[in-house]
């Protein structure tokens, strides 16, 4: 039986990956995979401590995170390829037109 | 129709002239300057109509009830109505304004249809005629209302209509502002007066607990025993109200300078009906002055004081309009020092008969003006002459010989010869001021001396001699429109003794219901031959000054050197307007510009320039986190979240 601490450890270091992917990377497709690696390491510690306490309350709610991730990466694979028509390119730096 | 019931035709007075004026609003501008002007004149007449019947029917009913219209204030205790109160008094008033008034509405039909085109606005003829029916409501709320309230109103109105028909020209003028200049100064003028007036009202309130003429009259014995120095504050007020009004001292300054008007607007308003307004009042009020005695002495010497200022003033003016705007304050001087002195109906007698002979000068003076602005068309030079200056006339009499003899008739009875009306007029006051107060009777008999010289000199100057500019030697006469009316006026002027003359005493009579019975004043002769003998005297001292050889062109005026340093004092008009200038308004405009620049710019904008400085820099600090990059937001995003769950678990 693995410890849960190694859950969470794995959990913590692919979310902080998953904010540096998101703060640190330019192509939108790659900050889209990171968001997913972020809501990935929610999943993993919800999966963990539903096994932990041997409650199934987690692994209901990891299916409607994992619903709810789809959806929004149905929008925004949609925002990225309507982006791409526009401007030629996904970058996310160049996106910048809305400020003050 | 039965007499008592006649008085209830007295809203019609206010209501006619309303009723032309609001059929010239609407149809005035399609129907044309004829429909205007007979419109107007008819209003007015028929306002005279009742004042005839309200006068008649109060020979059958001495003391009419005041007739209520409706309801206006009533708040508590306080109550204020719009009723209208028929006695001799008011008729009297109410006669003179509808009567003189008529004449100078037939007058303006001829006279504005060539000063607007003159001045080259011709679009303006309905709006003189709209002013002019407004202001005889306006006056005749005044002298009939029934309480000081409704009389206030009254009082403000007839000071609106002065401003708008003295800035009648608004844009003209020297640099194209000076008549709008006057209009202000004229309304500024009044509103200092009216202040006086509005604070004896509160007093009157507040000791009387009414503001209704026959309640607070009735009381102002027992008032005046219990608080004098109410009484005394009340009567000093509305001196200042009437001051302001009537433009004497040391509230005059206005009235030289409303001359900007047209020249109806002059005889209507600024000689015959709304300066009398302030002697008016003190007729009305003469149950307060009565019981006052220092007030009165007040009164007396600020009538007489004025009478002699604007008569040496007078004197040395040469502006056509500005010598009869001086001696209209010089004559209103003379009725205020009546009231003063307690000779009430001498004053209001004066007022008639004033009314009379200074509308008729003022118009002759304003058909001498557009007989010489004909002049100066028919010679069409680029020559500009000021054709209201008597230097530029002379001689006039040969061109315009009926406009020359009623000027004559008016002049004479303003200087006060027998048999015409000022002679008796003047004669009751001066017979008031022998009687007892013989240091004003010295005083106004200088006056009437100066009275006698300088209208002696106008007449001298304008219609004898020879033309002094080519303008006035192609002068024309007027036309009827604008005769007629003079000689109907001069007619009036020689005859109006007749309604207090010595012996009968007519007016005497029936003031008398009104303002209680007195003894009436004799006639006494040794007082008539000294005003006669002056009379004589000045106007013969004029013509050894003016007359006896023909002015020469472009010559400094005669007088000047034998007076010397004092003709300069009455040119300048004792440099009040100066001194005025000097002791209030540099001190005013001072203090109003430490107003406007430090504390209005500095104080008050500067909290609110600041408090919007400060935002705006705020903005400008706050815009930098808005930088359009979506990592940006997303670390501040995580930043925040961090805070916010290092908080809830640290907590």
């Amino acid at each position: 039986m693995i410890p849960l601490v190694y859950y969470l450890g794995l959990a913590v270091i692919l979310f902080a990956l998953g904010i540096l992917g998101v703060l640190l990377r330019k192509n939108a497709l790659v900050v889209f995979m990171s968001l997913e690696l972020m809501f990935n390491a929610a999943n993993l510690v919800f999966i963990a401590f539903s096994n932990f306490y041997q409650i199934l309350d987690g692994q209901t709610l990891v299916i409607f995170v994992m619903t709810t991730a789809a959806a929004e990466v149905a929008v925004g694979l949609a925002l990225m390829v309507t982006i791409f028509r526009h401007r030629g390119s996904i970058d996310v730096d160049q996106t910048k037109d809305l400020k003050g | 129709m039965k007499f008592d019931s006649i008085f209830d035709l007295v809203p019609l007075v206010v209501f006619l002239p309303l009723l032309g004026l609001l059929i010239n609003l609407l149809f005035g501008q399609k129907l044309g300057e004829k429909f205007t002007g007979i419109t107007a004149s008819l209003a007015t007449g028929l306002t005279f109509v009742v004042s005839t019947l309200l006068a008649f029917g109060l020979n059958a009913t001495p003391n009419p009830e005041p007739i209520k219209l409706f309801d206006w204030i009533s708040l508590g205790s306080f109550n204020a109505s719009w009723s209208f109160r028929v006695d001799t008094l008011s008729v009297e008033m109410m006669l003179v304004v509808s009567g003189v008034g008529t004449l100078i509405h037939v007058y303006s039909i001829g006279y504005m249809h060539s000063d607007v085109r003159h001045n080259g606005d011709p679009a303006r003829y309905r709006r003189f005629f709209l002013f002019m029916n407004l202001f005889i409501a306006a006056m005749m709320i005044l002298v009939c209302a029934d309480n000081f309230l409704m009389m206030f109103v009254g009082w403000e109105g007839v000071g609106l209509c002065s401003y708008l028909l003295i800035g009648f020209w608004f844009e003209k003028g020297k640099d194209g502002i000076g008549n709008a200049e006057a209009a202000k100064k004229a309304f500024i003028t009044n509103r200092i007066g009216d202040f006086g007036l509005l604070i004896a009202m509160f007093l009157i309130y507040w000791n009387f607990g009414s503001l209704d003429f026959g309640t607070v009259f009735a009381a102002a014995p027992t008032v005046a025993a219990t608080h004098p120095t109410a009484m005394l504050l009340i009567t000093l007020f509305m001196l200042l109200g009437v001051t302001g009004k009537s433009a004497q001292l040391p509230l005059s300054v206005w009235l030289p300078d409303a001359m900007a008007g047209p020249t109806p607007v002059s005889a209507l308003i600024h000689a015959a009906t709304m300066v009398t307004a302030g002697v008016y009042l003190m007729a009305r009020s003469s149950a307060f002055y009565a019981l006052v005695p220092t007030a009165q002495t007040a009164v007396m010497w600020v009538g007489a004081v004025t009478a002699l200022f604007a008569a040496t003033v007078a004197v040395a003016q040469n502006d056509i309009k500005k010598v009869l705007a001086y001696s209209t304050i010089s004559q209103l001087g003379f009725m205020v020092a009546a009231v003063g002195m307690g000779a009430t109906v001498a004053g209001m007698f004066h007022l008639v008969t004033h009314a009379f002979f200074k509308a008729l000068l003022f118009l002759a003076a304003g058909s001498v003006i557009q007989g010489v602005e004909r002049g100066l068309h028919h010679l069409k030079s680029d020559v500009e002459i000021d054709p209201q200056d008597m230097r530029n006339m002379g001689g006039l009499r040969k061109q315009m010989p009926l406009t020359f003899w009623v000027y004559l008739i008016g002049g004479l009875t303003l200087a006060g010869l027998a048999p015409l009306s000022g002679f008796f007029s003047k004669d009751e006051i001066l017979v008031a001021s022998s009687q007892g107060h013989s240091a004003v009777f010295v005083v106004l008999l200088i006056a009437a001396f100066f009275t006698a010289f300088y209208i002696g000199r106008q007449i001298l100057m304008v219609f004898f001699g020879e033309p002094r500019s080519a303008a006035a030697a192609k002068a024309t006469e007027s036309p009827r429109v604008i005769t007629v009316p003079l000689l109907i006026l001069a007619a009036l002027s020689v005859l109006g003794g007749l309604f207090n003359f010595p012996g009968w005493l007519v007016m005497d009579h029936w003031l008398a219901r009104t303002l209680g019975e007195g003894e009436p004043l004799a006639f006494l002769w040794s007082v008539a031959e000294i005003s006669f003998a002056l009379a004589l005297f000045g106007i013969g001292f004029s013509w050894l000054v003016y007359g006896r050889k023909s002015l020469p062109k472009d010559q400094p005026d005669p007088i000047q050197k034998g007076l010397g340093p004092v003709y300069n004092g009455m040119s300048h008009k004792w440099w009040v307007d100066e001194f005025y200038g000097l002791i209030i308004l540099t001190p005013y405009k001072a203090i109003a510009r430490f107003f406007a620049k430090p504390v209005d710019l500095g104080v008050i904008d500067g909290a609110g320039n600041s408090l919007a400085a400060a935002t705006k820099s705020l903005g400008t600090w706050l815009r930098r986190f808005q930088n359009g990059y979506v990592r940006s937001y997303a670390l501040w995003m995580l930043i925040g979240l961090v805070a916010i769950l290092t908080y809830l678990v640290l907590r």
